[in-house]
């Protein structure tokens, strides 16, 4: 299953992410994981939310520039060597990971790893085949990391 | 004192009367081009009609857009087999002006750089080096000549490579150099960092400072630095290059050779002619020139003319430090810089957006370009490889064109003011 990542571009100056981070408040969109990359003058601001579409709507109107990204949400056990599981197996198949960060759904239970690679149906194909279980939007949305629904 | 003395000190009204026989031949050879030769016919104007220097408001003016539609040798007034050189205002891509000269061009443009040298002390016995880009930029090549024409050993250094610089000035006892303002306030530093007291260490008394628009204070500073007296040089390369206006040891004013060119200050909005000490566009046309002359060529260049005589009993008028351009012309290291190229290579390039905008900066002794350039929104995904490759070819590109690196922005699409006029693109925050 895939899940779609939120991308904003932004200066890299102060109050771009506070900027971002009231509009998301303001439409009552929930952050579940974030990450930012940047250079010397800018970067990207890459979000998993609850709500991508209200998300991206909210942020397009603010007049800031987003776009989504296809993403993989995988289910990983949350102990030592729980990532590596699944990692190793990537590497096995030759599959490049362009972008990935974590988020914790159940301490020492189980863990989300979002995945960035290129040919998204293949890899996606070959992380159910070995086992894990992956998140879609609406699997994510009802997440409550640290409380919790079993899976 | 005077290289010509009797040019250089000849009464107004015998130096106006051969300004008007200089402008009857002038107007004789220009007939000879195709673009004048077409522009008389078409507005029916007869050289023969000229008689006092009352007519010139009548002869047409020349615009920098003359020459590049004409480019390249629809100015020529002789065959081609007659000319012996080339420069080039900016070493840029489609928007460069080629001016030619005949031996004889030469060797005039010559001895007007060797009267300015020789008006601020320069003589035979001086070690001159020349720290200018030589090549199509004419400071180079035209302080060369005109220094050796006095006989002064000259060290042609070229631009850069500090540290050899003032190896040369210690080795061979340089006495007299030829810098780009900015230059010489960056240059100090090295000197520091060298360990090089400039004023015990080197023989030099004599900097010409030019190429580059700066103020007095920039001017005194680099006096205080180094010792040195520095004198401000103005050229175009239209009007040769360097030699057009100097100062002489009075620093109050630059004397502009009046026997080699007609000057004129216009308003640049009416085009009508000002009187002197009145501030409006400099416009000249050449006296001498065979190979390309040109008639009431528009400077863009804002100046007024400082009335009354000089100390130094050179009877050519003077013009005051420029006070600016009429154009949206950017002057950085030398180079002249229009801001249209830059938009014309930023819209070549996928993922640019529609707007930009260009800031000159002081950072330390050193101008800096910082381009900011809004990204497409379809080009956006998410990638930030992909915009830093986007940036890195920006850069590149715009290196390519105007031949500095500029440090370039990728911004936000609508975050730059949208452009309604030209001037909003640039924003010069270069100060003393």
């Amino acid at each position: 299953m895939i899940v779609h990542q939120i991308s904003v571009f932004a200066e890299n100056k102060p109050g771009q992410l506070a900027r971002l981070t009231r509009i998301l408040g303001k439409e009552k969109v929930n952050i579940r994981a974030t990450t930012i990359a940047t250079t010397a003058t800018f970067g990207v601001i890459n979000l998993i939310v609850d709500d991508p579409q209200k998300a991206i709507k909210a942020i397009k109107k603010d007049g800031m520039m987003v776009t989504t990204k296809e993403v993989i949400a995988v289910i990983i056990e949350d102990k030592p060597g729980g990532l590596d599981r699944l990692t190793q197996m990537l590497f096995k198949e030759n599959i490049n990971v362009n972008n990935a960060y974590g988020f914790v759904l159940d301490s020492w239970k189980t863990a989300v790893f979002v995945v960035e690679v290129d040919d998204i149906a293949r890899a996606q194909k070959l992380i159910e085949k070995a086992g894990f279980k992956t998140l879609d939007d609406d699997a994510l949305s009802a997440v409550e990391p640290f409380h919790y629904v079993k899976y | 004192m005077y290289w010509e003395k009797e040019i250089e000190t000849m009464p107004r009204e015998k130096l106006e009367a051969m300004q008007v026989e200089r402008l009857k031949a002038t107007l004789r050879q220009a007939a000879k081009s195709p673009h004048y030769g077409r522009l008389y016919k078409e507005t029916g104007f007869n050289p023969d009609d000229f008689k006092s220097l009352a007519d010139v408001p009548k002869l047409p003016l020349t615009t920098k857009d003359d020459l590049r539609e004409n480019w390249p040798y629809g100015f020529l007034a002789v065959p081609r087999e007659e000319l012996v050189r080339m420069h080039s205002s900016s070493g840029t891509t489609g928007r460069a002006t080629v001016i030619f000269h005949t031996a004889g061009d030469l060797n005039a443009w010559t001895n007007l750089v060797a009267r300015c040298m020789y008006m601020t002390g320069v003589r035979k016995s001086d070690v001159f080096q020349n720290m200018m880009t030589y090549g199509l930029f004419t400071g180079g090549l035209g302080f060369h000549y005109g220094a050796e024409r006095i006989g002064c050993l000259v060290i042609p250094a070229g631009a850069g490579n500090s540290k050899r610089q003032i190896q040369l000035m210690q080795d061979f006892e340089t006495t007299v150099i030829h810098i780009i303002p900015s230059y010489a306030l960056h240059l100090y530093s090295v000197f520091e960092e060298l360990k090089v007291d400039p004023r015990k260490d080197t023989k030099v008394k004599i900097a010409f400072v030019g190429a580059e628009p700066h103020t007095e204070k920039t001017r005194r500073k680099i006096e205080e630095f180094y010792g040195w007296k520095a004198f401000n040089s103005y050229g175009l390369s239209e009007m040769n290059g360097p030699g057009v206006a100097f100062e002489c040891p009075c620093q109050n004013g630059l004397h502009i050779w009046e026997d080699s060119f007609l000057v004129e200050i216009i308003d640049p909005q009416t085009l009508q002619p000002v009187p002197d000490g009145e501030e409006g566009e400099l416009v000249m046309t050449t006296l001498r020139r065979e190979g390309m002359p040109i008639l009431r060529y528009r400077t863009k260049d804002l100046t007024r003319i400082l009335p009354g005589p000089c100390e130094c009993g050179r009877t050519h008028r003077r013009i005051e430090r420029f006070k600016g351009r009429t154009d949206d012309m950017m002057i950085l290291k030398g180079v002249n810089i229009f801001p249209i190229q830059i938009e014309k290579k930023l819209m070549e390039i996928p993922g640019v957006g529609t707007n930009f905008q260009i800031v000159l900066e002081r950072k330390g002794f050193n101008d800096e370009m910082i381009v900011k350039v809004e990204v497409a929104q379809e080009f956006f995904d998410g990638d930030l490889l992909k915009l830093e490759r986007l940036q890195r070819r920006i850069t590149e590109e715009l290196k390519g064109d105007i031949l500095i690196t500029p440090k370039v922005e990728l911004v936000e699409p609508g975050s730059l003011p949208k452009s309604e006029g030209k001037a909003v693109r640039v924003i010069d925050n270069r100060k003393d």
